[in-house]
């Protein structure tokens, strides 16, 4: 009570001083526009959440890779934990197969306008769990609209004990109203057994120690590719590290905003300050970028080669076609393109357009399946499978390419122990770099009135064959 | 002349010589509170000084390299080897530039880069001091400190040898000055440590500096008194009351700090902005 009094009294103070120095200064202020300034509080959570208004925390929803989200009730304020004061923020991570959400995520954002934090160089907590646990990921700058300036620590390994936690901003300069005061995600252990962690004095603060930064782009990595006008490639892989006080060289995750991208061809290629890199032009461009004036490591040189070819048009008559995926034909319903399987899935794809034909695109490869089981797909007369594939750049002189079809069986699902298959196999010499291949295989599996699945592997990747991308097309079974 | 094996016991035995140094600080504190403050600052007569303004080796009137592997890694199992190379050492743009390497030299691993004034110019008593902007990463250990000028017939720690800072990569805002003597050296060396608050020593340059005087060294980070040590403090004869001579250098692993690792950055530097001596008054 003391405090709040103190507090109220200097309030006023400044409220005085302010309007004496508005009235002073009337005419200036009025002659001119004045910048819009923000609150410089780096608080955001001391014994209650500071100057968040009424609704800042918000759980991640479901998405493509988690259909339920965040377990809703994960965060509350602990009054019987604190490293200081007297409460706590605590996050109650569920146990693996909760149905109202098998993980603990979420943000804070301001409800209201954003803070300056340009002042800061590090973004702070206390923090402990319940057993040693591993966080997923911690951090700021996610707002659930651009989410533009986001940068996570991942991984965080937490103990017992309060331990203080640091991370280091990766550009200051560019948070001058920024609402994502914090974000977390954390899952339950292999074990499946949820446990609890508490988060104190969380702030931003000028620490003075964050020092040497060394940002990357591509993991560092010098990546040459080439590629074909009218493409666009995300830049990805994206970091700032800095050297803390205690000597540990700390990476932080963050998003493209905080990267001047630069493109030694702009004839060629350009990017965009969302480090999305479009091929405009015949000929070849260094990609780079910088953060606050320090080059990053890692660049992408592209060697732009013309425009995409599409793979060829398909002539079969319909009436002998069931197809997945195909502009020629009428496809069945498809659950997905890629079921994102975890935890040992790196696949990503993309829907892309060439020209109005659409075709799949497929990257960071080594395991994908396209699942059609919704109904299931009756292939009993259909003699043979079609595909279109196109792998860029070099075709691995080992490769070993299964297609996998499964009938779910009677049963219409995976599993339930009337499954059956068929393995096919591709290899280099079925293939040519940049040339989209036609690939028709005989259907031998029987029966095969439920198919539901086609499974695509790389069997020598990742160590000597690694394709890291492709294209699909034309995906069908006919009948001879 | 005899290696320098300065603190090399020092990390096991830190324990021993905290608590030491707790109940010697408290000691000064209660008892000797006015001599932390009466030696003021002498700047008042610059006796010599190397600003590193030239190009090129540093002015060979008052320094010489020291080269090799040393004996046992200069008696620290120190892992550099010291070239006379500019590209270990060299002044340019108003420093001194001692620069550590990642590179296969006469079978090492790293090279860099070690001066001193011995057989040149040394002397008794004063302030000296340094500018420097120190390197950072697992393994840098980066020293301004001085030897008995003597040492070649006065084996070490006889000879005597001040530490004005000592620095370990992996601490980025603490430095050590130490003095070690007969009787009271390596893990026994009295010594005791500095932490910058909000800033760290690779950033930026700093002051390091000592003011020695016939009964005591006092030992300063920019502006800041943060250890004095008298002949009352050390277990053994007080060897400070003779000419000592300056070096610095730039060693790489050894036991002070242990080698770099995967995560340390090559080259690392250190910049040195000037050496200043001022007569003793």
């Amino acid at each position: 009570m003391k405090n709040k009094k103190i507090k109220n009294i200097i309030t006023a103070l400044v409220v005085g001083a302010l309007a004496t120095v508005t009235t002073s200064c009337e005419r200036t202020a009025s002659d001119e526009a004045v910048p819009a300034t923000f609150s410089t509080n780096g608080d955001i959570f001391t014994d209650a959440p500071v100057g968040l208004g009424n609704f800042f925390y918000f759980p991640f929803a479901p998405d493509a890779t988690n259909p339920v989200g965040s377990k809703f009730d994960a965060f509350s304020v602990d009054d019987s934990e604190s490293y200081k004061g007297t409460a706590s923020i605590r996050f109650d991570v569920p146990n693996a197969n909760d149905p109202d959400g098998n993980y603990a995520g979420g943000i804070f954002v301001i409800d209201g306008t954003g803070r300056d934090l340009t002042g800061y160089d590090a973004f702070t907590f206390w923090a402990k769990a319940s057993q040693g646990a591993t966080i997923a990921h911690i951090g700021f700058g996610e707002d659930f609209g651009e989410n533009k300036y986001r940068a996570v620590r991942q991984n965080i390994q937490l103990s017992t004990n309060w331990v203080k936690y640091i991370v280091p901003i990766p550009d200051p300069s560019k948070l001058v109203e920024e609402r994502g005061m914090f974000t977390y995600a954390a899952a339950a252990p292999a074990t499946g057994l949820g446990f609890a962690f508490w988060i104190d004095e969380l702030r931003f603060e000028k620490l003075g120690t964050i020092a040497k930064p060394r940002p990357e782009i591509f993991e560092g990595q010098e990546i040459s590719q080439r590629s074909f006008l009218g493409f666009e490639i995300a830049i990805n892989g994206l970091s700032q590290t800095f050297n803390l006080a205690n000597g540990i060289n700390q990476p932080v995750i963050c998003t493209p905003a905080y990267f001047n991208f630069n493109s030694s061809n702009p004839q060629t290629a350009t990017v965009s300050e969302l480090g999305i890199i479009s091929l405009i032009g015949d000929g070849t461009a260094e990609i780079t970028a910088s953060i606050a004036g320090v080059e990053a490591q890692g660049s992408l040189t592209v060697e732009v080669d013309g425009a995409f070819v599409t793979a060829p048009d398909p002539t079969r008559d319909p009436s002998n076609v069931i197809s997945i995926f195909s502009d020629s034909y009428n496809n069945v319903p498809v659950d997905f393109f890629n079921g994102f399987w975890e935890p040992f899935q790196t696949t990503e794809s993309s829907n892309f357009n060439a020209g109005g034909n659409n075709m799949i695109s497929y990257s960071n490869f080594n395991f994908v399946g396209n699942q059609f089981a919704n109904p299931t797909v009756d292939a009993s007369e259909m003699t043979h499978l079609h595909m279109n594939m196109l792998i860029p750049n070099e075709i691995p002189a080992d490769l070993d390419f299964l297609v996998t079809v499964v009938n779910f069986g009677a049963d219409g699902v995976e599993g339930g122990g009337d499954d059956n298959r068929e393995q096919l196999f591709f290899f280099a010499d079925d293939f040519e770099a940049d040339t989209w291949a036609t690939l028709e295989v005989p259907l031998t599996l029987s029966p095969r009135s439920n198919l539901g699945l086609i499974i695509y592997e790389n069997i020598n990747n990742p160590t000597t064959s690694e394709i890291d991308n492709f294209f699909l097309d034309n995906i069908y079974f006919y009948k001879q | 002349m005899k290696n320098k094996i300065s603190l090399l016991n020092m990390l096991g035995r830190y324990g021993t010589i905290n608590g030491l140094l707790l109940v010697i600080g408290a000691v000064t504190i209660l008892g000797c509170d006015g001599d932390y403050k009466q030696e003021v600052t002498t700047l008042n007569n610059l006796v010599w000084a190397d600003e590193f303004d030239g190009s090129g080796s540093p002015d060979p009137t008052y320094w010489s390299f020291e080269t090799g592997t040393g004996q046992n890694g200069w008696g620290n199992f120190e892992l550099q080897n010291y070239t006379d190379r500019t590209q270990n050492v060299q002044t340019q743009g108003g420093n001194l530039i001692i620069t550590a390497r990642k590179e296969s030299f006469a079978g090492s691993n790293y090279t860099s880069g070690r001066i001193i004034t011995k057989d040149k110019i040394d002397w008794t008593y004063g302030r000296f001091e340094t500018r420097m902007r120190l390197p950072y990463g697992q393994g840098m250990w980066p020293a301004f400190w001085m030897l008995g000028a003597d040492i070649d017939n006065n084996e070490w720690p006889g000879a005597g040898e001040i530490d004005i800072m000592e620095y370990r990569g992996q601490e980025p805002t603490v430095i050590h000055g130490s003095v070690h003597g007969p009787g009271y050296s390596a893990g026994q060396a009295e010594t005791k440590s500095y932490e910058l608050t909000n800033d760290r020593f690779d950033t930026g340059f700093h002051v390091f500096g000592i003011e020695w005087g016939p009964q005591y060294i006092n030992y300063y980070v920019d502006d800041v008194l943060y250890n004095q040590i008298t002949p009352a403090d050390v277990d053994g004869e007080w060897v400070f009351n003779k000419p000592f001579f300056i070096l610095i250098n730039l060693a790489v692993g050894g036991t002070f700090v242990g080698a770099p690792n995967n995560e340390t950055v090559f080259p690392q530097s250190m910049l040195v902005d000037y050496v200043r001596v001022y007569a003793y008054e």
